[in-house]
């Protein structure tokens, strides 16, 4: 059993104006214990409102989930709002893009790394905060004993990543999403936390969805990767296979010409090539392939039906009527 | 920290001076003759004559405006037309009365105001907020003296729960002093209640929307830790800062409230001025009130670093 | 299909892989549009805008509204309870308290447009000045934070003292004490949007102050001085009744909400009625311009809608 299953997972939201914004239309994934998997796609792909989804921190009104999102084979869809709590900053945790605004400005450091301590492992205030001093040192910040007791804005934006990698990991979590963690920082500081949530990987042993535009950090860090177009799935391969053989036309616009696996270390930076068009608005029901209106060999057969996920190739899928079939095995 | 409220104290002299240079020149600057006006329609000219003496508006203002900030200075705030009693010994008799009201107010309206406020931001959209909305823009909307003949009539009169009408000193027992006070409290804090209400419930709007909301609820904090640990902490500031700039609703009602609770405070003591056009009552209670509520929004100011570390002086 | 371009290798397919269509799990909803979907949107601009009218309606057409001369004294009609003859009671001389309250609501309403008019084009005057005029925005801004930390009603009440009582006494009052709010409004906006670009640009071009002014500012601070405005204007017919109720305001022998209700306090024990019909005129008339502004704050800057 895989220790994340999303199945079908469909997350809408109520338009001022009385329409429904599709964010989320049918997504299917599932991610293992301990296995790295990246969810990569254009901003506005839905993306970040699938890992909110997962957590279940999605307002809802305006916003509607359903699916199925089995944890352990627990579906969090169904849990009451005092399980899912027990779950989030627990078992399953998050860190997002924005460093400078995710932590609470009138808050110390050490009251919130203590928190999900406090929260969830029932930890008194003083083992909550000698907790947060070791967490400190784990994510790499000096003089950890003097940074519990400061506030967020005395702090760097990549110190304050740290600590949100610090905070996600309090509690051990046995997933955890992490939505652009590095896009809003520096190019150096971003190697660095890319090099701080790899060496945590090896001793945490989290499983860990990684969410990003950024094909240059999923080839670094990811096993395998999942592409989303509109709030769908267009591909999944493994990292190396998506690299070597992308199926979906629009994979193929993302990687550009010459995908080259690993090319952010050797100093080349991977350039996401122009897709000419627009991402549709997800506001009209699509009842055909989503990248039809973009895609430089849409058929009439594209602009009718909508293409269903095959296996192109041993654990390859993609959703195009003509992406190239491989031998699959029966 | 202290360079700051030195600073902060200096600049509210300005403010006062300006208040009190206004007060002050009312009585050139109203259209008419106001020695006429306070002297009242049968007086013969010479009374009229003689108020404008008791005024000094028969001397050049700029000497007039000197003695009075001098005598004020001193703590004399003139003297009574109607009763010849120092103006400052009339207001003290009446202090008390009116600050007791204030303070049971602004604790009955805080209490209230806030927590509904955060509710109404939680909820937002939802019927409990609508109902926020419209409590609030109803409280707007009926004036302090309609909603305390209301209460009054219902409360006192038809249920007999509370005094109609009246005062007791707190040194004759909390209790009796309390019971004589909440219904003007609750007819002079409507208004105020809605105003802070609303900028609680707007501030919260706003930072519920942001990212370290989210973290929080990610962590899997509850909603009353989100509400009022991460939230209201941060909406602070502009809800605090309503709290002080609303006191001018307080001190605008208490003197329409303390008239039809027949409270003996320094209200009752400016509507009888009016009555009898005493003009140094009304000028010296002026004063008294714009000074407090001044020095007020200064406290509220210095407050700030109380709840956001970022301000730092 | 025989132009088409396919995919490098790509072949057509033999059987199409039709995925299986998602159901909407909201439904779409189409609210009315045109002037209709406005009200519908924005249902205290419909509400506040009706009682409105209503009461302006009252106020124009007093004397055809079925009532009698509304100063006119019958001592042996004196406190009648509300009756097919007098609706509303009569007050303590006599007088008719239906006709009284229908006429009041023309005091109220002058009131209110007279101050929330003249307080906007002063205070967007003094506005303008200091937003415009370096040396003169400190000593504007420094008499601005004194004047409002006189408590408005205290402020009114002051002035009301020292004058007749006169309706025009009453306006010019509460004015004065409305002034500052207006003018830091205006002073606002012109400052934020000298920081704008463009009308850096104009300036820097030479563009004269009135075209920049009139160009630049005016539309711009046309929204929030409208919902100011309003807002204004609730407040200053609450003021009237205080300062009538009070014994500061509009003369005795002019029925206004206040005067009604203040000439009915003595009773208000044993003849409440006198007090609550011009308190529910009064409620209803301020309510409705309320909820007009809350509206118009509403529909006009979506951003200013999150304030208060």
């Amino acid at each position: 059993m895989a220790l994340l299953e999303v199945e079908n997972l469909q997350t809408h939201f109520r338009t001022p104006d009385g329409g429904v914004n599709r964010a989320v239309d049918g997504l299917s994934f599932s991610v293992e214990a301990g296995e790295t998997v990246a969810i990569v796609g254009e901003s506005g792909c839905g993306k970040s409102v699938t890992s909110m989804s997962i957590l279940r921190l999605i307002p809802e009104p305006p916003g509607k989930i359903a699916g199925a999102i089995r944890f352990n084979g627990r579906d969090l869809l169904k849990l009451s709002d005092r399980e899912m709590r027990a779950i989030r900053g627990n078992e399953i945790s998050m860190i997002f893009q924005e460093p400078m605004t995710s932590l609470n400005p009138v808050l110390t450091i050490g009251q919130q790394i203590g928190e999900a301590l406090r929260l969830h492992q029932g930890m008194s205030r003083s083992q909550a905060e000698a907790k947060a001093v070791e967490m400190l040192t784990l994510v790499g910040i000096p003089a950890p004993a003097r940074r519990v007791k400061e506030y967020p804005h005395q702090l760097s934006g990549g110190m304050r990543q740290r600590v949100m990698i610090a905070i996600a990991l309090a509690c051990n979590p046995k997933l955890l999403i992490a939505d652009e963690p590095t896009t809003a920082l520096d190019v150096t500081i971003q190697a660095q936390i890319l090099d701080l949530m790899r060496d945590l990987k090896r001793t945490v042993g989290a499983a860990i969805v990684l969410i990003t535009h950024d094909l240059g950090v999923v080839a670094e860090v990811a096993e395998r990767v999942i592409v989303m177009y509109a709030g769908r799935k267009v591909e999944e391969a493994k990292v190396e296979e998506l690299f070597r053989a992308p199926k979906h036309p629009y994979t193929q616009g993302l990687l550009g010409a010459v995908p080259k696996l690993g090319s952010s270390l050797t100093g080349e930076t991977e350039r996401l090539a122009e897709i000419p068009g627009l991402v549709p608005s997800l506001k009209q029901r699509i009842d055909y392939c989503v990248f039809a209106g973009r895609c430089p060999y849409a058929t009439d057969l594209c602009r009718e039906v909508t293409p269903a996920l095959e296996e192109k190739a041993p654990g390859h899928v993609a959703a195009c009527h003509y992406a190239v079939k491989e031998a699959v095995a029966a | 920290m202290f360079a700051y409220i030195v600073r902060r104290v200096l600049a509210t002299i300005p403010v006062m001076a300006i208040v009190a240079l206004f007060v002050f020149s009312l009585l050139y600057i109203a259209p008419g003759d106001p020695a006429a006006v306070i002297a009242g329609d049968q007086a013969t000219p010479a009374d009229v004559e003689r108020i404008r003496a008791s005024l000094g508006l028969d001397r050049p203002y700029l000497i007039r405006f000197g003695e009075w900030v001098w005598r004020i200075l001193q703590g004399d705030l003139g003297t009574s037309i109607f009763t010849n009693l120092p103006v400052t010994r009339m207001i003290a008799q009446r202090i008390e009365p009116t600050l007791s009201l204030m303070v049971v107010t602004l604790g009955l309206a805080i209490a209230i105001a806030v927590p509904l406020g955060v509710i109404a931001a939680w909820k937002s959209g939802s019927w409990i907020d609508r109902l926020v909305m419209v409590f609030s823009v109803l409280n707007f909307s009926v004036p302090v003296f309609v909603v305390g003949y209301l209460l009054a009539y219902y409360f006192a009169l038809q249920l007999d729960w509370f005094p109609v009408q009246g005062y007791t000193p707190i040194s004759e027992g909390v209790g009796r002093w309390l019971q004589n006070l909440v219904l003007p409290a609750v007819a002079l804090g409507g208004g105020y209640t809605a105003l802070i209400a609303r900028i609680t419930r707007a501030t919260m709007l706003e930072v519920l929307q942001q990212d370290y909301i989210r973290t929080a609820r990610a962590k899997g904090a509850g909603q009353r830790t989100v509400l009022f640990l991460h939230a209201l902490k941060n909406a602070a500031v502009p809800i605090v800062t309503v709290i002080g700039i609303g006191v001018a609703l307080l001190i605008g009602g208490a003197v329409v409230t303390e008239s039809v609770f027949a409270i003996p405070g320094l209200g009752r003591l400016t509507v009888d001025a009016i009555l009898r056009r005493d003009y140094p009552v009304i000028q010296g209670v002026i004063l008294l009130f714009s000074f407090a509520y001044v020095l007020v929004n200064l406290l509220i100011d210095l407050s700030y670093t109380l709840f956001d570390p970022r301000i730092r002086y | 299909m025989s132009t088409t371009i396919l995919p490098p290798g790509a072949v057509s397919p033999k059987s199409v892989a039709k995925a299986a269509p998602m159901p909407d799990i909201l439904a779409t909803r189409s609210p009315p549009k045109g002037f209709v979907g406005y009200l519908w949107r924005h249902p205290t601009i419909a509400v506040g805008g009706f009682l409105l009218l209503v009461m302006l309606f009252i106020a124009v057409f007093a004397p055809w509204l079925w009532t009698k001369d509304p100063t006119a004294l019958a001592p042996v009609m004196r406190t009648r309870n509300p009756s097919a003859a007098a609706w509303f009671g009569t007050d303590m001389l006599g007088r008719d308290v239906y006709s009284r309250v229908l006429y009041g609501a023309r005091v109220s309403l002058i009131v209110g447009f007279g101050v929330a008019f003249f307080s906007s084009v002063i205070g967007l005057f003094i506005g303008l000045v200091s937003g415009f005029v370096r040396w003169a925005d400190s000593i504007i801004m420094r008499i601005m934070d004194g004047l409002m930390s006189i408590p408005s009603i205290l402020l009114a009440i002051a002035l009301m003292a020292l004058t007749r009582g006169s309706v025009g006494n009453v306006i010019l009052a509460i004015t004065v004490a409305e002034i500052p709010r207006v003018s830091r409004l205006v002073r606002g906006v012109v400052l934020s949007l000298r920081e704008q670009p463009y009308v850096d640009a104009a300036i820097a071009s030479g563009t004269r102050t009135p075209v920049i002014i009139w160009r630049h500012i005016l539309p711009n601070t046309l929204a929030p001085m409208t919902v100011q405005a309003t807002y204004i204007c609730a407040a200053a017919m609450i003021a009237e009744a205080i300062l009538s109720f009070i014994g500061a305001g509009t003369p005795p022998i002019i029925p206004s909400w206040g005067n009604i209700m203040a000439e009915g306090r003595a009773l208000w024990q044993v003849k409440p009625y006198i007090v609550f019909f011009p308190a529910i005129f009064l409620s209803i008339t301020v309510l409705a311009v309320n909820l007009l502004g809350d509206g118009l704050r509403d529909s006009l800057d979506p951003r200013l809608a999150k304030r208060v």
